[in-house]
Parts: C-alpha cells; sequence; structure tokens
C-alpha cells in the first residue's frame, strides 16, 4: 500500500507527538481542569489534516487501522518456543476493548505453521463409526442448513501458564493474551454428523486438520452433539489462514488446543484415542507425580487489562479500570475489583452483552491520588464458581500443572504510574 | 373450553412427535460417499489398544539408523534434545520433582501415541514421508532408548498392544468439580480478607525476560 501524501506531511508532528508521550511517565499531570497558559496551536492553527484533502475511496481496498496504531499487534515470547512454526504468539488484550476481538489481533498458536489451502482443494471427510462415510467440499458445507452465528472465546490452556512458579512477564498480553473471543458463522457439528449417521457405539469424535502438524483430539459426542460448530466464518467474513482457513472446529468453553483449524476429517470411534495433544501436552501433571486428563473446560478467569505494565497510568484523578472475564462453564455474572492486594473487594460494572462462553466486559472507574496500588479481579459465573487465587490453585495441583492455570494476577501500580506484575502474600 | 383444549393438546402432541420421527432420517443429500481408497489414504490414526495399525514391523537396529540420519539433528543422538527441541528419553522419578523431564519413558502413557505422531508429522517439516516399517522401527527404537524394550526387540502389528509404558496408571480423569468443589463458594469475601497488608513475593521484572519492542513486528 503506498504512502499517502498526507501521512508524509505528518511525520514531523508525529515525531513531536511521540517525544511528549515519552516524557509522560516521568512526570505525572495532576488532577483535572489544569489551567492552559498559551494557547494550543492544535486549536489555533489549520492543522495539515484540515487544509488537504485526504485519500479518495478505494486508495485503502481493504482498511487497515490508523497508522498511529502500528503498535497494536500480536507479539510473541521468543524463548518459549524452539521454532516459529510450532510457536505462539499473544493478543495485545491491553490495546482492544469490547468484547469482540479483531481477526488481526487474534492470537496464533500453531503446530506446524499456518497452512495455506485453496478453499476449492479443500475436503472434510466423515468416517469410522457412522452409516455412510462421507467427503464435503466447502460448497456442500456453505449449503448445508441451519447456519448459525455465536460468539466465544476461545482460550488455550496454556495461558498463563509460565506463571505457575511466580511472576514472569511484564504484561497481561504475555500473561493472559493467549485468548481472543469473535463471531463465528457454520453450522452445528451435529448437522454434519447426522448426514452421516452416527452409529449407537459412536461415543467419540476426533477432528483432524489438515496442516502439517494433522491435529488430532478426542471429543466425547455428547459435546460434539451439543454445541460444537464447523465454521468458516469469523467476524462476518471467512476465517483467516492463520485461524484455519478454510474451516474449523469451534469447542465453546473447552480449551484451545481442541478446536482443530484447517479441519479436513471427522472420525467417529468407540474410544478416545489417546493422541499426543492429549497425553504428553494438554495433561495437568500434580504434585503427586500423577497427571489429570481430558480437563477440558476452561475455568472462570478474568485480567484487569488497564492499567497493567504495558499500560501504565498517565493521570492522576479519573481513570478507568477494565477488563476481560470468560468462563468455559457458563455466564460470566460478576467481577470484583481490589486495589488493595485482596483486602476489600468491590463489584464492577459489567458492559455488552453477557453471552454464555463468551468473553465480557467490565469496567471500574476510579480516581487515582498517586498511591501505591495492588490491583486484581475475580470472576463469577452462573455456576457459582469463583476465579481462586494463586495461592489456592497452588495448594491443590502443585507447581507442575502448566495448563489451565486461572489464578487472580495482581498488578502492582507505583508512586509513577508504572505497573509491574507481581506475586503478593 | 377444557375440552377444545384437551383436543388442541392431543393434536399438538400428534404434530409434534410426527415430525421428530421424520427429523431423525432426514438429510440433506450433501456430499458424497468416501471411497474406501480416500479413507485409506486420511485415517493413519493409532489407538492405544492397535486400532489403525499397519501392516509392517521394525527393529531397535534398524530404527536407530533412522533416528540417526533423520531425528537426531533436533532431537539429539540419544535423544536428549538439541537446542529446545523436545527430549525423548529419560526423566524417570522426575514427575513429583521440580521442572519434571516428562518424556516418552517417564510420561507418557501408550505406544500408539508415539507410532500414531511421528507418523502424522515426523520428521518435522517433512511430515507423513515416513514408510509404515520405518515407523515401527523408529517406535521400537524410542522404547528402547527408554530401557522398555531390549536392543534385540523387533516391533509389529502384533506385539504392539503388549508393549506397556510404565507411567500408564498415573492418569485419571478430570476430577475438578470434586477436588476443587471449595472454588464454587457462591460469596466470597469482599471486606477485611486479609489480617494484614499484602507483601511482594516477587517480581516478573527480577527475571528480566519480558520481550522488548525488538520481539514482534517493528514499532514505529
Amino acid at each position: 500500500m503506498s504512502e499517502t501524501s498526507s501521512g508524509r506531511k505528518l511525520d514531523r508532528r508525529g515525531f513531536l507527538k511521540s517525544a511528549a508521550l515519552a516524557g509522560a511517565g516521568a512526570s505525572l499531570s495532576s488532577a483535572a481542569a489544569v489551567g492552559q497558559t498559551a494557547p494550543d496551536p492544535l486549536i489555533t492553527e489549520v492543522q495539515d489534516w484540515t487544509r488537504y484533502l485526504g485519500d479518495g475511496v478505494q486508495a485503502r481496498p481493504y482498511g487497515q487501522p490508523s497508522q498511529f496504531e502500528k503498535h497494536v499487534v500480536r507479539r510473541d515470547v521468543e524463548w518459549l518456543t524452539v521454532s516459529r512454526e510450532s510457536s505462539v504468539n499473544f493478543t495485545p488484550i491491553h490495546e482492544i476493548d469490547g468484547i469482540i476481538t479483531p481477526s488481526g489481533l487474534a492470537f496464533e498458536r500453531h503446530h506446524g505453521g499456518i497452512a495455506e489451502i485453496d478453499p476449492a482443494k479443500h475436503r472434510v471427510m466423515i468416517n469410522g463409526l457412522v452409516n455412510k462415510p462421507l467427503v464435503f467440499t466447502m460448497d456442500d458445507i456453505k449449503r448445508m442448513p441451519g447456519r448459525v452465528n455465536r460468539a466465544y472465546f476461545l482460550e488455550c490452556a496454556a495461558n498463563s501458564g509460565m506463571e505457575w512458579r511466580g511472576a514472569q512477564l511484564n504484561g497481561c498480553q504475555f500473561t493472559h493474551g493467549m485468548i481472543h473471543n469473535v463471531w463465528y458463522t457454520g453450522i452445528p457439528l451435529k448437522t454434519l454428523l447426522d448426514e452421516a449417521g452416527v452409529k449407537t457405539n459412536g461415543k467419540w469424535v476426533m477432528p483432524e486438520g489438515a496442516d502439517a502438524s494433522a491435529m488430532t483430539r478426542s471429543i466425547p459426542i455428547e459435546k460434539a452433539m451439543k454445541d460444537c460448530l464447523v465454521a468458516f466464518g469469523m467476524n462476518g467474513e471467512a476465517l483467516r489462514p492463520e485461524q484455519g482457513y478454510p474451516v474449523r472446529l469451534v469447542v465453546p468453553g473447552w480449551e484451545g488446543n481442541m478446536w482443530v483449524k484447517w479441519l479436513r476429517r471427522l472420525e467417529v470411534g468407540d474410544e478416545p484415542w489417546h493422541a499426543r495433544e492429549e497425553t504428553s501436552k494438554y495433561t495437568d501433571l500434580l504434585a503427586d507425580g500423577r497427571s489429570r486428563r481430558f480437563t477440558w473446560i476452561m475455568d472462570a478467569k478474568s485480567i484487569v487489562t488497564n492499567p497493567s505494565p504495558q499500560a501504565p497510568l498517565k493521570h492522576k484523578g479519573p481513570n478507568v479500570l477494565t477488563g476481560i472475564a470468560w468462563s468455559g462453564r457458563g455466564t460470566i455474572t460478576r467481577v470484583d475489583v481490589s486495589v488493595d492486594g485482596g483486602r476489600n473487594w468491590k463489584t464492577a460494572r459489567l458492559d455488552g452483552p453477557a453471552m454464555p462462553l463468551s468473553m465480557a466486559r467490565f469496567y471500574f472507574d476510579f480516581d487515582w491520588d498517586g498511591r501505591e496500588l495492588m490491583i486484581q479481579s475475580r470472576a463469577m459465573d452462573d455456576t457459582g464458581y469463583v476465579q481462586p487465587t494463586k495461592q489456592e490453585l497452588r495448594a491443590v495441583r502443585g507447581l507442575n500443572s502448566i495448563y489451565h492455570n486461572n489464578g487472580i494476577q495482581t498488578w502492582l501500580v507505583r508512586g509513577d504510574g508504572e505497573v509491574e506484575n507481581v506475586e503478593i502474600s | 373450553m377444557s375440552r377444545f383444549r384437551k383436543t388442541v393438546l392431543a393434536v399438538a402432541v400428534l404434530l409434534a412427535s410426527v415430525p421428530a420421527l421424520a427429523q431423525s432420517v432426514k438429510k440433506t443429500g450433501l456430499g458424497r460417499v468416501a471411497l474406501p481408497e480416500e479413507i485409506a489414504a486420511w485415517d493413519i490414526d493409532v489407538r492405544p489398544d492397535g486400532a489403525g495399525l499397519p501392516a509392517g514391523m521394525g527393529s531397535v537396529k534398524q530404527g536407530e539408523e533412522i533416528y540417526l540420519e533423520r531425528c537426531a539433528s533436533c532431537h539429539g543422538e540419544f535423544g536428549e534434545g538439541a537446542g529446545r527441541y523436545p527430549v525423548l528419553v529419560g526423566g524417570q522419578g522426575t514427575l513429583n520433582k521440580e521442572n519434571p523431564d516428562k518424556t516418552i519413558g517417564s510420561f507418557w502413557p501408550y505406544t500408539s501415541t508415539v507410532f500414531d505422531y511421528v507418523r502424522r508429522t515426523m520428521p518435522f517439516g517433512n511430515a507423513q514421508s515416513l514408510t509404515a516399517d520405518e515407523t515401527y522401527a523408529l517406535t521400537a527404537f524410542l522404547l528402547n532408548m527408554n530401557d522398555i524394550v531390549k536392543d534385540d526387540f523387533e516391533l509389529s502389528k502384533d506385539n504392539f498392544a503388549k508393549v506397556k509404558l510404565p507411567n500408564v496408571a498415573n492418569f485419571y480423569p478430570d476430577d475438578r468439580e470434586k477436588t476443587e468443589k471449595a472454588f464454587w463458594r457462591k460469596t466470597p469475601c469482599m471486606t477485611n480478607c486479609k489480617p494484614e497488608a499484602p507483601k511482594i513475593l516477587g517480581r516478573a521484572r527480577a527475571l528480566d525476560v519480558t520481550p522488548d519492542d525488538k520481539t514482534g513486528p517493528r514499532v514505529e
């Protein structure tokens, strides 16, 4: 895409703006209604964008975010994984609001890189314990009756997995960014299974990916028939390649690894397969050396995204504390916030639709007087589950679990507004 | 009125039951029958009981040769893992210790998982290029490296299900609703929940492992 003429003219002003921002952390502005001594040239002078014409239509046939939002991107932690193809990056949850994750910011987790598949060359097979093994084209799938649209969160079971032994990463993007929440368009998995006709001894379904990891997981038939989707759309457009284009499985409320991308096959069986991703990985090693398996459900969890280490406080006085909450067991009913490390709690305001197995957004408007804060949030769902503290989780599971860390996070806000990831007593 | 209501109800029940029966057999007719050759090409998964295994066999010795040629550059000559690629060998007795080594020998519950995973994804970057015999041989070699079979062992479809991995009994189904029942507490504490102001026990910045702006796309 070509650099716009107005964009070039803005360079000098852009530089001045970022220089001003860089100094912001050092000197906090105090309370509101600060008197302005000299007139603001941004108001008194006619700006370039006011004087000159901007780009016309079709200069940006597929729209991109503003050039001033280039820092809002997925990021990775290089030391986490040995290869780029089997790796993960993180949603910048501190830079987005509401409950829907923009498609280009939804975190990626691949085990064999991004499969680039021509939808005309994609096939979906159903075989195993079915009356009639079938092959579908993408056209077939898009002609299926009963198309639905649903918003669901997808959280990697390893989200916050680096934090089991203590505070590791300074940024909610890194500690909690293996999550996204998008609108899916697709058909119920049940529709495909019914078309093939599941035999009475068919108790498990195994989705398989078409990528170089040929990902497989075992899903109980009850879940497959209840609410799983075969999705080809996200946020109103086709799935992104990194999210499984042309078609993926949606397994609401359950760990992200099961949501097989680039879905090419569904096998029905009478027993689980015990694939690598449900034995060697995605099992929870407990303190006694034994392991839980088939820990599919993602428990209720929340995180304050602002303020957080990547989003420090810049001003005393009025501030907006916000964050996200979700539960794989149902609907988020309440989020409490503490600014004194969990001694006292206040209930935050939930805003936007509260949908089952979808993300919720909470706000807590507060005045900051420059005092040190220890910020926490605590989610509750409609089953009565209350997000536990990290200490409570460790007491049950030990330190070797890796997966399913939904413990309460603490952010230390220092007097200068900078924020740190800390562990507290 | 009540007679009318009864009649309406009866009709409603009748109407409801008829489509329900019809629905269970209603098909869209979309898709086509999968051919046996197509199913055979994609259905390569193997279960712990050996279901799905192809015909074939391979020895520890053959496996060693294949391993050194096609696997050792990442997994190390002795399965110790080169760089940070996965360790395949050792780790017995570490599962209840700090930094457990979860290898095939120490952690994996089933031999079939090794065979299935190698067959579908390995070598990394050249997936599904190994023959059935090569996959048997590599599985045999990895079992041998983990002291599960002897040096002269040969793995085949026939003896596959007899090979047991030592950690198989140490997995159990999700029991969170029982063992973590305390987390369903309904009325959590709201005020004076801790006797004193919390103390800081650890800081992420002490580790200094958070990526900076050099990671990921450059920020301009």
